[in-house]
């Protein structure tokens, strides 16, 4: 199976495309109160405004709406991310940038009383890239230049550094507190469906821009050197992944709150599917985090029934055992 | 004249040896921190001048000052200092043992796991004395510090995966913290979460005592075992030569480590990197034997905490910024420094 998908990588990305639809359905159908499927078909064809319909099209698919497009965005985000860095522990989460993002909007939100969703988005942007640059700029301190593991340390110390300075705004602003705590997890839950409209724009922009780097990337993961000698200008390709980077991961910290570890994780995934071809890997890992994140939130729904966990606890959860095995593997040759 | 002192007891079979660098630093820092304490107490909405602070702590003040210093604030600054000393000896402790400059409570999850046991009884036994707190947090500390030293090791200690591991455990109890938040509806999420940034705010006689009997048992057998964390922190095969039982020792300074840890956070919340910096300041102040070196941690633990509660009270004013974050706000970019120095 796994060699079929490695030879002809477009079944194996249609084969994403069915389980999404699947996964979209089960998401669509479990909650407190289970929906057998046919109902939610018919909410959705012939809608009847009896509660059932109720649920389906007002809550439960505009969350699933969300977790879909927060999942592909953090799961190409994190993609590029690794390329780019050349670190398979590197991603939007553990590099701080979903922290510089998560700031910038609580700042925006105590500062600025009730900004518009633009605003937010832009804030968060500028989280995102500010925290971007300064990880880099630390790890390329001292001397050896940037290494793996110095990128990822360097990462976990300014995402401490951001989020003690998020608690920080929180703690001066009760009002803050209780409006967004439930986003400060990651949550996809109880969103305006104008949030996902209103950045959908940014998303399909980073989308476009990141899936048109696959070729570029495939010659930079050989190295900056053979890249260039190949005749590619890295410069302009690495600042094109980074806005890539910072519109994704941006867009899905304003939509949906910092959820760590996915961006980890799916990329290993996609790359162990179809191997390291990041033409293929891009669009794959977009599939992946879909699916990953709109069953991570189904499991939210279910795992503390009748109450309902942050979806950013589940893929914690999921996502540590990797993150550890990972670093046990990186770090184990001496 | 040699750097050494040696203290001898003619009765007993007792002798050890004392850096001559030690007892003046202790005495410097000691000064400073009853400076700094008297400082403390003065200072919030209703100002009390220092010299009216010593005379009410000798007993000699009036009424409405006897209520403010003490009974307001000086628990409040006992706590931040106590709490300030457990975290530094923990972080001094585990720093030797992993033979890892970056070892901390919080590095290695240990904190987040206390935090963890801790809130888990704040919201599931509401009606829990608040003395209730630290055996949890001991038990979450235990299996988080535990679990990462066990998931950081591969046929030998690396430094740099142990802080990989700590930090995957971190998130771990952090999203296991934020389920059990996630449960309930009631007020004490709020508090919870204030508690969890680490701060002693509201801090009363009742929070210090149930730390005292930790601290009471921690702080002397830390004291007493000082020298086998100087042969720990050799390399693992002299330590043995030097007929160290290192397994043996190392477990045992390891559980002195959760216990002053935990206790710290069960009273405090999470301090972040208190336990990082202050052995390092120390070991500038008095090298690196851990005789002189852990108490010095200590007070220079103890010293910050109680100047980051000072900072954040009147930084804002009147706006009460936690401890917590003030001490990440300066500890994160020296931990980068650490992580970045000659490397």
């Amino acid at each position: 199976m796994y060699a079929l998908f490695r030879s002809r990588p477009g079944l194996g990305l249609l084969a994403g495309l069915g389980l999404l639809v699947l996964a979209f359905g089960i998401s669509l159908a479990s909650g407190l109160q289970a929906i057998p499927i046919g109902t939610v078909l018919e909410a959705l064809t012939a809608f009847d405004g009896s509660p059932a319909h109720l649920v389906v099209r007002s809550i439960r698919l505009p969350r699933t709406l969300i977790a879909m497009a927060v999942g592909g965005c953090l799961g190409v985000a994190g993609t590029l991310t690794q390329a780019l860095t050349r670190n398979p522990l590197a991603a939007p989460g553990t590099l701080g940038i979903n922290a510089g993002a998560t700031l910038a909007v609580a700042a925006g939100l105590y500062l600025l009383g009730t900004p518009s969703l633009h605003t937010l988005a832009w804030l968060a942007f500028l989280g995102a890239a500010a925290a971007a640059g300064a990880v880099y700029a630390l790890a390329n301190l001292g001397r050896g230049g940037v290494t793996p593991l110095r990128l990822t340390l360097a990462g976990a110390a300014m995402a401490g550094f951001l989020t003690a300075l998020t608690q920080g705004v929180l703690v001066a602003s009760e009002r803050t507190l209780d409006e967004i705590r439930l986003w400060l997890a990651g949550s996809v839950a109880g969103r305006d469906p104008e949030v996902l409209r209103g950045l959908l724009p940014y998303m399909l922009v980073g989308l476009a821009l990141a899936l048109g780097l696959g070729r570029p990337l495939n010659a930079l993961s050989l190295g900056e050197e053979v890249a260039r000698g190949l005749g590619q200008r890295t410069g302009w390709v690495k600042a094109a992944g980074a806005a890539a980077v910072v519109l994704l991961a941006g867009s899905a910290v304003a939509a949906a709150g910092p959820i760590g570890f996915l961006g980890l994780a799916v990329p290993h995934l996609s790359r162990w599917i179809v191997g390291p071809d990041y033409r293929w890997v891009l669009p794959y890992s977009g599939v992946l985090g879909a699916i990953l994140l709109i069953l991570a939130d189904v499991g939210a729904r279910l795992i503390i029934r009748p109450g309902e966990a942050p979806v950013g606890v589940v893929t914690a959860l999921l996502g540590v055992p990797f993150f550890i095995a990972l670093a046990r593997r990186e770090v184990g040759r001496r | 004249m040699s750097r050494w002192t040696a203290i001898r007891c003619r009765r007993l079979p007792v002798s050890f040896r004392l850096d001559r660098r030690v007892p003046p630093v202790l005495l410097a820092l000691g000064g400073i921190a009853l400076a700094l304490t008297v400082l403390s107490l003065g200072t919030g909405q209703y100002p009390v001048p220092p010299g009216e602070v010593v005379r009410t702590l000798l007993g000699g003040g009036s009424r409405e000052y006897d209520f403010v210093i003490r009974t307001l604030r000086l628990p409040r600054a006992l706590v931040a200092f106590l709490v300030g000393l457990a975290l530094a000896m923990a972080g001094a402790i585990l720093q030797a043992i992993t033979r890892n400059p970056l070892a901390s409570p919080d590095v290695t999850g240990l904190s987040a796991g206390a935090g963890l046991g801790a809130v888990a009884v704040m919201v599931f036994l509401p009606d829990a004395p608040w003395s209730a707190l630290t055996p949890a947090a001991l038990a979450g500390g235990l299996a988080a510090g535990g679990l990462t030293y066990w998931l950081g090791w591969k046929g030998g200690s690396h430094p740099l995966r142990l802080v990989l591991v700590g930090i995957g455990i971190a998130a771990a109890a952090q999203a296991l913290t934020n389920t059990v938040m996630a449960t309930t509806q009631s007020l004490r999420v709020g508090e919870a979460l204030v508690w969890l940034t680490g701060s002693v705010y509201g801090r009363s006689w009742q929070h210090l005592r149930p730390m005292l009997p930790w601290l009471g048992v921690g702080v002397p057998a830390a004291l007493l075992m000082a020298r086998h964390l100087d042969v720990l922190h050799l390399d693992e095969d002299l330590a043995r030569g030097l007929g160290s039982r290192v397994e043996w020792h190392r477990g045992m300074l390891f559980l002195i480590a959760v216990t002053l840890g935990s206790a710290a956070v069960a009273a405090a919340g999470t301090l972040g990197f208190v336990g990082l910096m202050a052995p390092h300041i120390a070991r500038r102040l008095v090298g690196p034997a851990h005789g002189g070196l852990l108490p010095t941690a200590g007070m220079v633990g103890g010293l910050m905490v109680l100047a980051a509660d000072l900072i954040g009270r009147t930084l804002l004013a009147p706006i009460e910024v936690p401890a917590g974050v003030v001490t990440a706000a300066v500890g994160a970019p020296y931990f980068l420094y650490l992580l970045f120095r000659n490397r």
